[in-house]
């Protein structure tokens, strides 16, 4: 077997509280699909048969009720990890370690998108790489959020990247958090590639191919915990670190511990030497103008593919659900209006509307470029835009909704006019209620 | 039954009137097999009800009982034709011959007795066949000495050199899908030329239609293809050695599944990997010579071997024919060409491109303390010598580099030029990278030695006078280069009248060519056939 797929399901969203705290974020609708749903259709499309998912037992519940996810046909293999743990990914990785055989595809259910898998995998096998990821540049989210006044955009830590020349090997990776006094680039990066580029405007879609040896890695060295944080900055700076290309034996116990703590990194396959004598054969080198070999005799090797074209998106803000919530179904052919609603005929419905299923809309309602879930009631002379509303909602009549995100089984009460809210799960908006720009929720 | 008697007389003789129509194609396999045949004419005869049995258990057709007898003569044409000619002549008639028999109703009184005539008509059917064709062979072909004594056997044409017929192309699309691989398509406007030769795209590799925990095709056979079409594993050597180990792979990994025998089943696992990589890039003659060699070991396995034991015995082949063929070799043709005063004090030596042997030689001259300088010459697009000039300049020899174009100015320095080879063809032709003929025609009329390098392993028994008929068209984009911000050939495609042509290999005759350095010593370039009967006799 060459690759085996690893989900993680266990976030918290914690980003999003305010859709998060009743709903997980596993299980969050876009599109009226479940969000974990779009990466296993991604693994399935490509040919996948088997996938790991780690999980929490709220969401494996809520899995085994769930029809779309029942409709995947690969063997879902869930683990259940404790909710209220600081377990990291890489935490979850050592946990799994007895299951893994080969190496290793790992998603995030936040992830969509339309991304050619083999783009990044063909890195990953060809120059036999360490880890190959994915990245994709960013794009400014155009819609208004809820609850947001005005367009203050909170400055996110941005992530700095740099790559070679060619664009695909990956040299540098550090996030603004951990720069504190400036960018420093170690000199043994700029004599080995001096040309880098550094790039900042790009979203790290979390889909990591990484080889075995990591995740045995990971089992010996317990103190890293998130595979984001913490792995991928180690493994990108430890490609040019002297322990890892140096062949002469250290006899300095500082550099024998630290080998020891590499030995599963370094370890090499049975047939090393043949493949080296290949290597020595082949007229290749991945450089020009300096006298070293190709890959500058590294063994740890970090790529990246940068995707420019197509959807890449991580649901990991409300600003990003209600964006994707916008695009996403644009990838499927399937139709805008599910069978089983019940729609009358004089509702007005926007082409870019979806409709759930079981729904109930009624005479001259007005639908525009919004997304209904199902088990839904919708009652006269309502008037939705630009909304997103979730399961088991109900509408009653003469409301306006404009720009907002109404959770599941909330109920807006006869006459309410709501522009840019976010409700949230459950909540009962009076009749007559007016709400602009507002959060209405319990939690917090 | 009388019917069958009479539903097979009118059988045989289509058969034979097919075998007439199908031409030269058929007479030639059947001199193939006739050859064969004498020698193991009681093997066959056992070994036909024997197969004609589980040929049936193979073959889904509904097959009554009679046409199991007459499809024998057939069976065995089927079976021995080699892989790469078009099974459909053989096929088809053993097609219409089950039809024929399939149409009667079965009675069981006459059953058994139908069968027996059915298998003694089939028996002489196929005697007759072989009195037929040979009696065919003598009227239709000029005198031949009897085909015991011919050696050489006339190959068919391959696929891969008849690109623009389109029942070739069909061929190879159902083959494919037979094994389950995805086809490739070409890419980009053909120049008239070469449109019978596959030209495709790096940026559409094939992975794109495998799924991607592969399951067909083993991991480390998909990255070995990877690695060939991204050119990462570039060179003849470097290929087959890269291939050898991935073969090493795939055989630790495999397990004989049930009522199947090693020596016969793992050839076939191995055979879409080969379809496989070929279609990533067109196999060198060098692989082609290790795959067969592998092929050999794999089926000499005798069948009360054990599994481990057997697989240990053919890793351990694999490792002793690298070891003599590629190591060793490099070694004894270095010590042969330093201490044969090829390379001596005071010598200036151009070489081409980037050959592992050449370097390894000069390398090993220059440890020798030999005072030489090289001159590298390099082209487009590949520019391989710079990894060449890299190579020498680590080792302290003092280099020069040139492209392509100033060789006639800078050849009157020279005093020996050594090429590297791809293949050497059995007609004395040197198969190497494009532009070494160039190179090897200037020296000439400067009047300068040139010496071929070449292990004994990359001899094929092809024979090719010019470059045009089979040959490697690489992606036609890398000869788009970016300088300055423009790019003048960027829109190509959409000029009707041009053409980007990059070819990869050309074909140096030996006259041009003084001397062949292999392990086996000094040659000239004519005495490759001995070499190639000398290596087939003693296999």
């Amino acid at each position: 077997m060459e690759l085996q797929a690893v989900l993680m399901a266990a976030g918290g969203g914690s980003r999003m509280t305010d859709l998060t705290y009743n709903t997980p974020k596993a299980m969050l609708p876009v599109g009226n699909k479940p969000l974990m749903w779009y990466p296993l259709n991604l693994l399935e499309k490509v040919g996948f048969e088997e996938v790991i998912v780690i999980t929490t037992k709220e969401v494996q519940k809520a899995m085994s009720t769930d029809l779309k996810i029942k409709d995947v046909k690969m063997k879902l293999d869930v683990v259940s990890i404790q909710e209220d743990g600081d377990m990291g990914t890489a935490d979850a990785l050592r946990h799994i370690q007895p299951k893994i055989k080969t190496d290793i595809l790992v998603l995030s259910c936040d992830l969509i998108t339309d991304v050619a898998l083999h783009e990044v995998v063909d890195l990953f096998r060809a120059h036999n790489a360490t880890m190959a990821m994915l990245m994709s540049k960013a794009h400014e989210f155009t819609e208004t959020v809820p609850g947001q006044k005005g367009k203050k955009k909170t400055a996110e830590q941005r992530d700095f990247v740099g790559v070679d020349k060619s664009g695909k090997r990956l040299l540098f990776m550090a996030n603004e958090a951990d720069l504190e006094d400036g960018l420093s680039i170690r000199k043994s990066i700029m004599r080995k590639h001096p040309r880098m580029l550094i790039k900042t405007g790009l979203v790290d879609a979390h889909l990591y191919c990484l080889k075995k040896a990591v995740v045995d890695f990971l089992t010996e060295n317990k103190s890293i915990s998130s595979i984001r944080g913490e792995l991928v900055p180690y493994l990108v700076r430890k490609q040019f670190s002297k322990t890892v290309n140096s062949q002469k034996l250290k006899d300095d116990t500082d550099d024998q511990t630290q080998e020891k703590n590499d030995g599963p990194l370094l370890i090499s396959s049975r047939d090393e030497p043949l493949l080296q004598l290949a290597q020595e054969r082949s007229c290749w080198n991945d450089h020009r103008g300096d006298m070293s070999e190709a890959y500058h005799g590294g063994k740890l090797r970090c790529y990246v593919h940068i995707m420019d074209q197509g959807l890449c998106c991580r649901v990991n803000t409300l600003a990003a659900y209600i964006e994707v919530n916008r695009l996403a179904p644009k990838l499927f052919e399937e139709p805008s209006v599910h069978p089983s609603a019940d729609i009358s005929e004089r509702c007005q419905m926007g082409s870019d509307s979806i409709i759930g299923a079981v729904c109930h809309i009624a005479d001259k309602t007005s639908i525009k470029r919004s997304t209904i879930g199902n088990f839904t009631t919708v009652k006269e002379k309502v008037k939705v835009t630009n909304s997103i509303i979730m399961h088991g909602v109900t509408i009653e009549e003469g409301c306006n909704i404009q720009g907002s995100v109404i959770c599941s089984n909330a109920v807006i009460g006869r006459g309410a006019d709501l522009k840019y809210c976010l409700v949230g799960n459950g909540q009962h908006i009076e009749p007559e209620g007016k709400s602009k720009t507002n959060i209405l929720s319990n939690g917090q | 039954m009388a019917d069958s008697g009479v539903i097979d007389g009118p059988g045989r003789k289509d058969e034979i009137e097919r075998a007439k129509s199908e031409g030269k194609d058929l007479t030639k396999e059947e001199k193939q097999r006739l050859r064969k045949e004498k020698k193991q004419q009681k093997k066959i005869k056992e070994k036909k009800d024997d197969k004609a049995s589980q040929e049936n258990e193979k073959e889904k057709k509904p097959v009554t009982s009679a046409a199991p007898a007459s499809q024998p003569p057939t069976q065995p044409t089927v079976q021995k034709a080699p892989s790469a000619v078009p099974a459909t002549a053989p096929v088809s008639v053993p097609a219409s011959e089950a039809s024929v028999p399939a149409d009667k109703p079965t009675k069981t009184k006459a059953e058994l007795k139908a069968e027996r005539r059915a298998r003694q008509e089939a028996e002489r059917a196929s005697k007759q066949t072989k009195k037929g064709e040979t009696g065919q062979q003598a009227a239709t072909s000029k005198p031949k000495a009897p085909p015991s004594d011919l050696q050489p056997v006339v190959k068919r044409l391959p696929e891969h050199i008849q690109v623009d017929n389109p029942d070739v192309l069909k061929k190879l699309a159902k083959k494919l899908e037979r094994q389950q691989i995805p086809l490739r398509s070409d890419y980009g406007y053909k120049v008239s030329l070469f449109s019978h030769l596959h030209q495709y795209s790096r940026k559409a590799p094939l992975t794109q239609q495998l799924s991607i925990p592969s399951t067909v095709i083993h991991p480390a056979i998909v990255r070995l293809g990877l690695q060939y079409s991204h050119g990462i594993v570039a060179g003849s050597n470097a290929r087959s050695v890269a291939l050898l180990h991935a073969f090493k792979q795939v055989i630790r990994d495999y397990t004989t599944p049930q009522n199947e025998e090693l020596s016969r089943d793992l050839v076939n696992k191995l055979k879409p990997y080969i379809s496989f990589l070929n279609q990533c890039r067109p196999l060198s003659a060098s692989m082609g010579n290790a795959i067969k060699y592998i092929k050999k070991e794999i089926s000499n396995i005798p069948s009360n071997c054990k599994e481990d034991e057997a697989k240990n015995k053919l890793l351990n082949c694999i490792e002793s024919y690298i070891n003599e063929k590629i190591i060793l070799a490099g070694v004894a043709i270095a010590k042969c060409a330093i201490e044969k005063q090829k390379i001596s004090d005071g010598d200036v030596i151009l070489v081409y491109g980037c050959s592992s042997l050449v370097n390894h030689i000069l390398c090993k001259a220059f440890e020798k303390n030999r005072k030489f300088r090289v001159i590298v010459v390099d082209s487009r697009p590949r520019l391989e010598g710079k990894e060449a000039l890299r190579r020498l300049v680590q080792k302290g020899i003092s280099c020069t580099y040139v492209l392509i174009s100033a060789v006639s100015y800078i050849l009157p320095e020279v005093s020996k030029v050594f090429l590297g080879a791809h293949a050497l063809l059995a007609n004395g032709y040197v198969m190497s990278r494009v532009g070494t003929s160039q190179i090897a025609l200037v020296a000439k009329a400067f009047n300068v030695p040139v010496l071929v390098c070449c292990e004994t392993y990359k001899f094929c028994d092809r024979v090719q006078t010019d470059s045009f008929v089979s040959n490697e068209l690489d992606d036609p984009d890398d000869l788009i280069v970016t300088r300055k911000g423009t790019t003048p050939l960027e829109g190509w495609e959409n000029e009707s009248s041009l053409g980007l042509l990059n070819l990869v290999y050309d074909v140096t005759p030996p006259d041009f060519v003084d001397l062949v350095i292999t392990e086996l010593g000094m040659i000239p370039c004519t005495s490759v056939p001995v070499v190639l009967r000398v290596k087939n006799v003693d296999q």
